[in-house]
């Protein structure tokens, strides 16, 4: 028997596929996500728009508050740690989390390199903006990717713009021919064997979600016609009006994200959505999908 | 040909779907009550139990599956797959609202080996089906707790908690042979459709319906 394998991480993550993950700060949210019908929950203490709204230095979580929620509910909890901070990450692991995201939600906790995600038995999660982004998470370990977004903003501009990178960045490497792979793989930042694997196989190696301003069933469905393969809520849901409602609603629009009848009828009366940010009121250096190196 | 629906409600539905394909079996992805009754058979996939099993009621696919399963043919269940098709859940590992198909007699333990931390790959004897043993991988997975007098157990650990059973047309099993290139259960399963089928329509072709 062998345990923590990397068929067993990434195999997580194809569990959670069609799927979608909620932002939870108490264990009644956690309870409330689960009845919506989440395939997990993130554990954290401030949903990214507080995050924001607050300022400071936000850090991973208090333990009790994520084994509070781990208590609370029986489908998967992940938590967040910090960019680099690879101490938060053994913290995670040693209480059992069952994915760690290594989060741009998070201030970073280093400012060059990321957490060497190999050596742990827990699988993790991180956010890509483009190709390149994802393929050098996947070379540190990563099992799983998500699109970054621009967290707690309800505005889902920039997830489609990263998730275009992204899958547009695959394609591009499916009609290069192999001579040119190498610096190609130079020009993205990634690893060499990566990028001749996705060239190959018309996919990254690990499930892609999106994340990162998600608020209706419409932004789920778009995001999912577009190539995701499952959605991160953040925000979006417990600062809505209903979030049992919406929170369903969203469930129901990542399953039939083809369907428009159902769409259609899964978005009536669901109450006021989160307010909306449009990126240009955010000054520059608070924008969080920019961390990340 | 045999047609087999993999429900696509949640879950790792799409590595059945190219797994029933590379052995050349008509796979289709279902999510509508409607797709179900042309089938020869159907997956449940190993996904967020209680998220697909929401789904199944609230896009009315609960009556349509009950038939499926009641008509003989064949309804496979994969770890969250096999916890929907139990009539019921060890109580402490039973999330709140946990909706279960109950159409097999057993029990099952969610999570029986406790966090992502505790996943696993092992080798497996699987007598019924492959005479040499079958790579298989746990995640997050149950086990049957207790099977009624009709379940044949098909497959154990070396501990002897059980992680695949049948009850006649019915297979669950707690692990997951969509996620490795060992294709015999899939064979196997894609075998049984078809016998089954062919049970249900004595003849082969149109002609003898009217008769």
């Amino acid at each position: 028997m062998e345990k923590s394998t990397w068929t067993t991480k990434a195999g997580l993550a194809q569990m959670l596929k069609g799927g979608v993950i909620m932002d939870v700060v108490t264990p009644e949210q956690a309870r409330i996500a689960e009845e919506a019908g989440a395939c997990a929950v993130m554990a954290l203490e401030r949903v990214p728009s507080d995050i924001r709204r607050d300022g400071g230095v936000a850090r991973m979580s208090d333990p009790d508050l994520i084994i509070g929620i781990k208590e609370a509910v029986t489908i998967p909890v992940m938590a967040k740690a910090r960019i680099g901070h690879f101490v938060e990450a053994q913290i995670l692991e040693a209480i059992g989390v069952d994915y760690i995201d290594e989060s741009e939600v998070l201030t970073p906790a280093d400012d060059r390199y990321h957490i060497e995600k190999q050596q742990f038995q827990v699988p993790f999660v991180c956010g890509a903006r483009n190709l390149g982004e994802a393929l050098r998470r996947i070379g540190e370990g990563a099992a799983m990717i998500r699109s970054k977004g621009e967290a707690g903003t309800g505005n889902i501009v920039e997830a489609v713009r990263h998730l275009r990178e992204i899958l547009g960045g695959i394609k591009r490497l499916q009609s290069l021919p192999r001579e040119e792979l190498m610096s190609e793989a130079r020009d993205l930042g990634a690893p060499y064997e990566l990028v001749l694997e996705v060239a190959e196989t018309g996919k990254l190696p690990v499930v892609l979600f999106c994340a990162g301003g998600i608020a209706t069933p419409a932004d789920a469905a778009l995001v999912m016609q577009l190539g995701a393969e499952g959605n991160f809520v953040g925000s979006g849901i417990f600062k809505s009006e209903n979030p049992l409602e919406r929170g369903k609603a969203i469930v129901e629009a990542t399953t039939h994200f083809r369907d428009a009848k159902i769409l259609a009828e899964v978005s009536r009366g669901l109450g006021e959505p989160m307010r909306g940010l449009e990126l240009t009121e955010i000054p520059q250096e608070q924008l969080l999908a920019t961390r990340g190196w | 040909m045999t047609v087999i629906g993999v429900l696509a409600l949640q879950g790792a539905f799409i590595e059945h779907i190219k797994k029933l394909n590379q052995i050349g079996v008509d796979a289709r992805e279902i999510r509508l009550p409607e797709q179900i009754a042309e089938l020869d058979g159907l997956i449940i996939p190993g996904g967020e139990s209680t998220t697909i099993g929401k789904l199944i009621d609230r896009f009315e696919l609960r009556a349509p599956i009950v038939e499926l399963a009641h008509s003989g043919r064949p309804l496979w269940g994969t770890c969250a797959g096999m916890i929907l098709l139990a009539h019921a859940v060890d109580e402490d590992t039973r999330a709140r609202s946990q909706p279960l198909l109950d159409l097999m007699d057993l029990t099952v333990r969610r999570n029986a080996f406790g966090s992502q931390l505790d996943s696993f790959e092992t080798d497996l004897d699987f007598p019924a089906v492959a005479e040499t043993p079958i790579h298989a991988v746990f995640i997050r997975a149950p086990i049957i707790s207790a099977v009624g007098p009709d379940v044949e157990v098909l497959s154990r650990l070396e501990n002897g908690q059980i992680v695949a059973a049948r009850q006649r047309n019915l297979i669950v099993t707690s692990f997951h042979p969509e996620l490795t290139s060992d294709d015999r259960l899939h064979r196997w399963f894609a075998r049984t459709a078809k016998a089954a089928t062919a049970d249900l329509l004595p003849t082969t072709g149109g002609a003898k319906i009217a008769g």
